[in-house]
């Protein structure tokens, strides 16, 4: 079987033996969870709750405002603590709701009532989605239920469930194919259903043979679904390499997957689909890998949403001695956190503990115009050029070579021997850019 | 660059690190690199220690002592952060003594690593900002400086009787005489240090491949560039010597392997990889069969590393989802 894949791209060491044959563990609720108000991509949730309120798991206590948002659900009993800001993952501080986990730990769980996946119409699983408060689970948090409603003028042919999980550690969506196969086939033909398409990949990197194997032989009963290899390669499950491996489109630059036709969900997403449909449960437990050399015990977990990243790792047996970097996401696009108590978020995939030899970092040098993360750069872009333009305050050159099309995967950072941080100049320019842009408009 | 504040927990001590992403990277370092494209020359180094004498090394350790006293020395007098030990500057040596004939004189040596250092790298800035090959720089002055010197070559050991201390190209040129590709292969012929054995030379370069040092495009597009105009030359006049002659003959493969893919004066692109290729062989037959001077390698690559910022220009890559089209508006 020939796995298919895109130009470009790098194989760093995977890292995936410290977490994939582990089962998920739940994780017990914390003395109190975090929840802010801004977990998704678009406008922030409003509060429905104020301080010294009662609230139940399952309750919105806050709901979606305007069209590109999403509701906001307790994930604990608890009594409402403060409403203000506080300390996210992102690495800044966000509008958000304290909760104190009720001592007694009675709770009832609130949920909808379950719909018959084979009878339900496409507004119906629009609007349970967009109630549930389901967010892609992929990391960049757009809410699903705005991706279920394209515009009129747009003909979606393929969906395509992202099972690729390119970034080392990380084994969350691993799990979630070898533990619950039947419920995300289920989640893949109500999105199917919802937009109305007859086509459903589920795209796979080749080395997640069980996956791969366990997935066509349950899709070969599906009108319709089939199981894609594709080759093990960073950044294959970055949307437009992904699209690219399986159809053959190129997304252009500014331009959205819809463009080309196609709809790209996360594994974790269609599970939550599923549970949001056939279940009735909205939205409040994130799925996450805790690995990394510098934790004592790895594990995949679910968790509840909102549970501060020090609850996480303690449940995890700690740090060790050697550990000098938390991160929260994968090791090529996550952040590193400097305050534990930022919350578990919806689309939070993992939480890695790394130690100094994971992370060695090397002296800087000048670029030595080895041409390597052009050779590598997903969108041919050329990353040493997009950073010294920044340096030289050079904008509209890193505009015209197009430094907004980047996507910020570090594959150039991660190759380049000369180690220059850039990224971190190209995020840079990046901005400038934007700002740039912005200002042209209002002249 | 890593801001390492220290948070003391009852408990236990976490030290957060603090940069962004990605927080992986590829074991490659600039002096990694540097120290692996000279361990690619020891085949080289060996085959010239057998075919023309232990005391060869004399001129590799002045040429690297000489290389990296220089880069010091500027350094210093220029108030900059000495980087000696990334390697870089006792590369630029080691290669420049390979481009050498045997016994060559140590003083006129060292004047090359000077130079090579001095007017080939430092002066535009030092590692990285430098246009032409810094150690063929030093070659070049050599060249112009001891033109005698430099052309005097010295019979092999083990050589084969029909072999005289004349280099291929020059017993070629100004005595008509072919010098069997067996030989060439071996390396026990005529010629600068590094370049007569064909074989060492290919390890080297085989293994820059394999670890991705080497473009691959580089040494393909010459060698295929090569065999098309050297071809075409041939296939007009057959006193002309033959592609294979060509590519074995003198320094081409180590041109090829170590001089043309000097990350800093070749293209970026993969696009301007082929096109420098092509055009450094190209110029090279057009040297050696109508210049005055039986071998081009040098000139070819100085030639065309003036080049490299126009070919980095027009052969950028097309951003991903861009159409053809959409560019040429």
């Amino acid at each position: 079987m020939s796995s298919k894949t895109f130009k470009g791209g790098i194989h760093p060491k995977e890292y995936k033996e410290l977490t994939e044959h582990l089962s998920f563990e739940v994780l017990p609720f914390p003395e109190e969870i975090t929840l802010p108000l801004s977990q998704h991509l678009g406008k922030e949730a409003k509060a429905l709750v104020k301080k010294g309120d009662e609230v139940q798991p399952g309750q919105m206590i806050a709901q979606a405002e305007g069209f590109i948002s999403a509701p906001i659900h307790s994930s604990v009993a608890g009594k409402v603590m403060s409403l203000g800001k506080e300390q996210t993952s992102s690495g800044f501080p966000k509008d958000s709701i304290v909760i104190k986990t009720n001592e007694t730990g009675e709770s009832q769980k609130i949920l909808f009532t379950s719909l018959d996946p084979e009878t339900v119409t496409p507004d119906e699983i629009r609007e349970r989605v967009a109630l549930a408060g389901i967010v892609g689970q992929g990391g960049a948090a757009f809410p699903t239920s705005v991706k279920l409603t394209p515009p009129k003028d747009k003909t979606i042919d393929v969906v395509i469930l992202n099972g690729c999980e390119c970034e080392p550690y990380l084994t969350r969506d691993y799990r979630f194919m070898t533990e619950h196969p039947d419920n995300l086939i289920s989640g893949l033909k109500l999105i199917m259903k919802a937009l109305g398409v007859k086509r459903g990949v589920i795209g796979i990197e080749d080395n997640k043979p069980e996956a791969i194997d366990l997935l066509s032989g349950k899709a070969r009963y599906e009108q319709g679904i089939e199981v894609v290899s594709l080759k093990t390669k960073y950044p294959q499950g970055a949307e437009k390499m992904l699209i690219k491996a399986v159809t053959g489109r190129e997304v252009p630059p500014g331009k959205l997957p819809l463009d080309v036709g196609a709809v790209i969900q996360n594994i974790g997403t269609a599970i939550a689909i599923h549970d949001a449909i056939v279940k009735g449960e909205v939205l409040i437990t994130a799925a996450l890998t805790v690995s990394g050399k510098g934790i004592k015990n790895p594990k995949n977990l679910i968790v509840p949403v909102g549970t501060p990243v020090q609850n996480v790792i303690d449940y995890c047996g700690g740090v060790t001695e050697d550990a000098v970097k938390i991160v929260v996401g994968g090791p090529m696009m996550g952040i590193a956190q400097f305050d534990l108590q930022a919350p578990v978020m919806k689309a939070t995939s993992g939480i890695l503990v790394l130690t100094k030899d994971e992370v060695a970092q090397n002296p800087e040098t000048p670029c030595l115009k080895c041409g390597q993360c052009i050779e590598v750069c997903p969108l041919n872009l050329m990353p040493t050029k997009l950073a010294r333009y920044t340096q030289l305050n050079r904008f509209e050159d890193a505009e015209e070579a197009g430094i907004t099309v980047c996507m910020e995967c570090g594959t150039c950072a991660y190759t380049c021997p000369a180690n220059i941080p850039l990224v971190q100049w190209i995020r840079l320019g990046k901005q400038k850019v934007l700002q740039i842009q912005k200002e042209r408009v209002v002249n | 660059m890593a801001d390492t504040q220290t948070i003391d927990k009852p408990t236990q001590k976490v030290y957060f690190s603090l940069t962004t992403s990605p927080h992986l990277h590829s074991k490659w370092t600039t002096s990694k690199v540097m120290w692996s494209v000279a361990a690619a020359l020891v085949p080289s180094i060996a085959a010239a220690l057998t075919f023309f004498g232990w005391t060869q090394i004399f001129i590799i350790i002045t040429a690297v002592v000489f290389a990296v006293g220089t880069e010091i020395s500027i350094q210093t007098i220029r108030k900059k952060q000495i980087t000696w030990f990334d390697g870089s500057a006792a590369l630029t040596g080691l290669l420049l003594a390979l481009t050498l004939p045997p016994d060559f004189s140590l003083s006129a040596t060292a004047i090359g690593s000077v130079v090579a250092i001095g007017l080939g790298k430092q002066i535009f800035g030092g590692l990285g900002y430098n246009i032409f090959n810094p150690a063929l720089v030093g070659r070049a002055f050599l060249q112009a400086a001891f033109p005698v010197q430099i052309t005097t070559w010295v019979k092999p050991n083990f050589a084969v009787d029909s072999v005289t201390s004349a280099t291929p190209l020059a017993a070629l040129k100004f005595d008509k005489i072919f010098t069997d590709t067996a030989s060439m292969t071996i390396g026990n012929i005529g010629g600068s240090l590094g370049e007569t054995s064909a074989v060492a030379v290919l390890i080297g370069g085989i293994f820059l491949i394999a670890v991705g040092i080497v473009n691959w495009r580089i040494p393909l597009s010459m060698i295929a560039g090569m065999i098309l105009f050297g071809g075409i030359f041939w296939l007009i006049n057959p006193q002309n010597p033959t592609p294979v002659f060509h590519i074995f003959a003198g320094s081409f493969l180590f041109g090829a392997m170590f001089m043309a893919t000097d990350w800093v004066t070749s293209p970026i692109t993969n696009k301007g990889m082929w096109i420098f290729g092509f055009a450094i062989s190209f110029v090279l037959v057009v040297i050696r069969i109508y210049g005055g001077l039986p071998e081009g390698v040098m000139y070819s690559i100085l030639f065309m590393n003036g080049f490299v910022p126009l070919i980095n220009r027009y052969t950028k890559p097309t951003i991903f989802g861009v159409a053809k089209e959409a560019v040429k508006k």
